[in-house]
């Protein structure tokens, strides 16, 4: 008997209205995701890999359909439940990092955990666990001013793992990269995979980004190929 | 604990621009503060008035004289207790620059009629045994660093010639509402003066002032004065001494809610740029606002967020108007000294400086918190990049 997917998605639609223009962007997408699946989204610019992330990621609202995760319906979920649903299942890694300035590398590897109950001395332990496991112990009191692109995405990494969510969501996380950093993200969001058990879904257009998930997929014309 | 510090951080992110916000809530609360006490204070004479004082003059105009023989019929008056006399000398120290109140006053019953003209018994009966002598307040003697035994000499303008009085006496107020600049000689002294130049101007006053046994007798004893005088040569107009303030104060009535509008106005340009800087503000935050809802914090959140941010810069503002409010009243206290008795700003005015800057925080930070908390999360990410 094998283990049910994490991610099931039926006749999955999404559309977007501009002024009386309505653009269809999903139509009808049906696809599971298996736990512990290394899952490269691909197409073109435009194609909708974003707006499939967030609808999975809980960030957005489908027009019809199903999304279940882990046996929790999220499409049903009003908007401060998909927020706690969020802070405990998702982590998020974006192109751009989405790094809060003012705060430290610390800081910001600790801000998902203030939504928890976890007392002072406890943060602190989970967040220089996942710093330690993104390589950053030393660089905990940079602000990201301070931080190089690649450094700064891996801070957003830890912040992603430290509530230890089963999920991670990734757009274009190497979008903004140079190639050894790209290499590096990777090489990190491969072992969370293989080492730590977490399903990851990244969407790219960077071949080289999909040769290291395990699966890639296309998504073309609102359809998944 | 977090989002204190939080707050603090972004207030520090623009420091010139929190800065400038924070200066300008100061400066529009200091103005608002200092205009509101200048209007108090000009109500404040009416306040200090007595009630069981009465004042009476010549029914056409201040500037008519009525006889000094109306002080023994005024006496008759039921209910009446002491009455004293004096006329405005108008006279000049130096030049006009240099202005200050003095009066030619029948002297004993005149500083019965004002206990809160404090004057030491030695140098009292100084005052009252010499002619030629005058009192002073105990801020105009500081002014021109008179001494007891000086000698002051006033240019007459109503009474020309010049003046010279020696100084008897330094009086101090009861509290700190009494005018301490005004100058009292003996109304005789001038009278004696008047006789031998300009006979026809002798024996004649410009006021009455009439303290009554109660407050409650007032009326009637203004009433009863007037009718006395019904169809005289110099009909007489008897009021409250609080009344008769109030006729200076009410010319100037149109001028002082003047002033409050436009105190009023510095609170609320200060609104509408304190309102476009935090809008800017959370706008260029948008994206981290829509990072912060990804990870799982909700609209109350990010609105406390903005909201204290807002709330904080205003209320730094407040405090710093505040603190600013005190040395610049004691300017304003030396510096106008001559109009105003003294200048002192209330604690209410305090309270009201701070309930300012605390509108001005809410006002200002609704429209961003409105803003940055609804932020639809998809959209807020489209920002970053
Ligand atoms: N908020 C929006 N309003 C209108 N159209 C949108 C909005 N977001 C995305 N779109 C449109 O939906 C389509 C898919 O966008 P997206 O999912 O971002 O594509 P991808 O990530 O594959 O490049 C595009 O045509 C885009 O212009
Ligand atoms: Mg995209």
């Amino acid at each position: 008997m094998t283990e049910p997917p994490i991610v099931e998605i039926r006749n999955l639609s999404k559309s977007y209205r501009r002024g009386s223009q309505i653009i269809p962007v999903l139509s009808g997408i049906s696809f599971d995701i298996a736990r512990g699946e290394f899952l490269a989204l691909m197409g073109p610019s435009g194609s909708g890999k974003s707006t499939l992330l967030n609808l999975i990621a809980g960030i957005d609202f489908a027009d019809t359909g199903s999304i279940q995760i882990a046996g929790v319906e999220i499409t049903g979920l009003s908007e401060t439940e998909l927020a706690h649903w969020r802070a405990g299942n998702v982590g998020f890694i974006f192109q751009f990092y989405n790094l809060i300035p003012v705060l430290t590398a610390f800081e910001n590897v600790e801000l998902p955990l203030l939504l928890t109950h976890l007392t002072r001395k406890e943060r602190r332990e989970h967040v220089e666990a996942v710093l330690s496991v993104v390589g950053l112990t030393d660089r905990m009191d940079h602000y990201p001013a301070q931080l190089s692109g690649g450094q700064q995405q891996r801070v957003a990494i830890a912040r992603a793992i430290v509530t230890d969510p089963e999920i991670l969501v990734a757009d274009e996380p190497t979008g903004d990269l140079d190639r050894a950093s790209a290499e590096e993200i990777l090489s990190l969001m491969d072992r969370l995979v293989t080492e730590f058990g977490k399903t990851v879904i990244m969407v790219t257009h960077d071949p080289r980004a999909a040769e290291k998930a395990h699966l890639v997929r296309h998504l073309e014309k609102g359809e998944l190929q | 604990m977090f989002f204190l510090k939080f707050v603090i951080k972004n207030i520090f992110r623009h420091r010139l621009r929190s800065i400038l916000t924070i200066v300008g809530v100061a400066v529009a609360v200091l103005a608002y503060g200092l205009l509101r006490t200048l209007v108090g204070l000009w109500y404040a004479g009416v306040d200090r008035a007595s009630d069981t004082r009465l004042i009476t003059r010549n029914s056409i105009s201040l500037i008519f004289p009525l006889p000094v023989s109306y002080l023994e019929r005024i006496r008759g008056v039921p209910g009446v207790k002491k009455v004293a006399y004096g006329s405005w000398f108008g006279g000049i120290y130096i030049d006009e620059k240099h202005f200050f109140a003095n009066y030619a006053v029948e002297p004993k019953s005149y500083l019965e009629l004002y206990p809160e003209f404090v004057l030491p018994e030695k140098e009292k009966s100084a005052f009252l045994m010499d002619r030629k002598a005058c009192i002073v307040g105990n801020r105009l003697a500081k002014t021109y660093g008179w001494k007891i035994g000086d000698l002051v000499t006033l240019k007459g303008t109503i009474y020309p010639g010049q003046w010279e009085f020696v100084v008897r006496g330094i009086y101090h107020g009861a509290d700190r509402t009494t005018e301490e600049r005004v100058l009292l000689f003996h109304w005789d002294y001038l009278n004696e003066a008047v006789r031998q130049t300009a006979a026809g101007r002798a024996d004649q006053v410009g006021f009455y002032i009439i303290g009554v046994t109660s407050p409650a007798v007032a009326p009637d004893v203004a009433v009863a004065v007037d009718a006395l005088f019904k169809n005289s040569l110099a009909e007489t107009l008897t009021e409250t001494e609080r009344a008769f303030n109030l006729g200076f104060v009410s010319m100037t009535e149109a001028i002082m809610v003047a002033i409050q509008i436009v105190s009023y106005m510095v609170i609320a340009i200060i609104m509408v740029v304190a309102a476009n800087t935090m809008a800017m503000t959370a706008r260029e935050r948008l994206g981290e606002y829509a990072t912060m809802k990804t990870l799982g914090f909700t609209a109350p959140h990010i609105g406390g967020i903005i909201f204290g941010e807002s709330v904080a810069i205003s209320l730094a503002g407040g405090i710093l108007g505040v603190v600013l409010t005190f040395p610049a009243a004691h300017w304003i206290e030396v510096e106008l000294a001559q109009y105003f008795p003294f200048f002192s700003v209330s604690r209410e005015t305090i309270l009201l400086e701070m309930l300012a800057a605390l509108t001005v925080g809410v006002v200002s930070g609704i429209f961003p918190t409105w803003r940055g908390s609804t932020i639809r999360i998809a959209a807020g990410l489209k920002r970053i990049g």
